[in-house]
């Protein structure tokens, strides 16, 4: 039989929850962030470039849910940046529940043409800022002994994909860092996992060649492009205390893309 | 309680050392509770204690009893009072 919790599911199980959301301008962030302050997540949104979409996501999740949000303009490859982001965290709310480790940059070069330049940015942002990210919000979540950890990786950073090694090789090393934190942070209360979202429609797909975009949408068993809404719903789960026995799993979600 | 007091409270609580040792004049891995694993414990309570944030610097510079003292006083404690 099952218990009252299961047949009567909470519509708000994250309230009074803190996230911070990385990269939250748009895309995959933007509805993560979306979907945490639906489900009564307190959230900080970060992003480097874009502050009035952050700053008008804050007041709209604000106004639509009743719950608190900050909002943040902060390079993910600046150590000290993201520093001052988990300083406001601990200033404003004094706990870290939930970090979406999203913010990531493309860096698409044949071999031969991969610039030093590209290098160090890529892996700056998508893996250095990622680490970073993670180790500020272990502390915080360490005194609470609770929280999730969610790494945003991509399918080609498990199957590869020409003209992609840099964001390949950035990818699957968020993929080594979650598998590593998974085990070092269990101790601790604080799961960590990834999802690998497959061909997502998002603003990075939609100058893509027709041709090239025909070919992708051939290459997944559902026949469409997964929606950032989609991914978002699996990022929570994982934030969740629906998946309080899962760590250290890379989450696909990808509707049966092959690569 | 004074600054110094409360800091030793701390290190005798999360690092659960027995009243025989001398915190005023413990170091990293002068015992065995005050290792890489106690030590991320031990920043955890003082930044609740004294309600700060440490830079990851400053986590690793921690290196000593008197060090942490000197830590508090950058981020602005009075570690005379």
């Amino acid at each position: 039989m099952p218990s009252e919790s299961m047949s009567t599911p909470d519509r708000r199980p994250l309230l009074g929850l803190v996230a911070v959301v990385t990269g939250a301008s748009r895309g995959i962030g933007a509805a993560t962030a979306s979907c945490l302050a639906a489900r009564g997540a307190n959230v900080v949104l970060t992003c480097q470039h874009n502050e009035d979409a952050l700053v008008n996501s804050a007041v709209a999740l604000e106004a639509a849910h009743g719950i608190s949000a900050l909002a943040i303009v902060a390079d993910n490859a600046d150590e000290s940046q993201v520093a001052t982001v988990y300083r406001a965290v601990h200033s404003k709310f004094k706990r870290l529940d939930i970090l979406v480790n999203n913010a990531g940059i493309l860096g698409d070069a044949m071999i031969g043409m991969i610039t030093q330049s590209m290098l160090d940015r890529v892996f700056a942002v998508n893996l250095s800022g990622a680490i970073n990210n993670m180790q500020l919000a272990a502390r915080l979540m360490r005194r609470n002994g609770r929280g999730a950890i969610i790494n945003v990786s991509s399918i080609m950073g498990i199957r590869g994909n020409p003209g992609q090694v840099t964001y390949c090789a950035s990818k699957a090393g968020l993929i080594g860092a979650t598998l590593s934190a998974a085990k070092e942070l269990a101790p601790h209360g604080i799961r960590v996992n990834a999802v690998a979202p497959g061909y997502i429609d998002t603003d990075l797909i939609c100058g893509l060649d027709p041709v090239l975009h025909a070919q992708r949408i051939a290459s997944i068993c559902v026949g469409r492009p997964g929606s950032a809404e989609e991914v978002a719903r699996a990022i929570v789960f994982l934030a969740s205390d629906e998946a309080s026995y899962i760590t250290g799993q890379v989450l696909g979600v990808d509707g049966g893309m092959v690569i | 309680m004074s600054t110094r007091n409360r800091l030793i409270n701390v290190f005798r609580e999360s690092l659960e050392l027995p009243e025989t040792i001398d915190i005023s004049n413990l170091n990293y891995q002068d015992t065995e509770r005050w290792d890489s694993v106690g030590h991320l414990t031990l920043v955890a309570a003082i930044e609740t204690e004294f309600d700060v944030m440490l830079e990851t610097n400053q986590v690793i510079e921690m290196s000593s009893f008197s060090k942490a003292l000197e830590i508090l006083n950058a981020l602005g404690i009075d570690v005379n009072a």
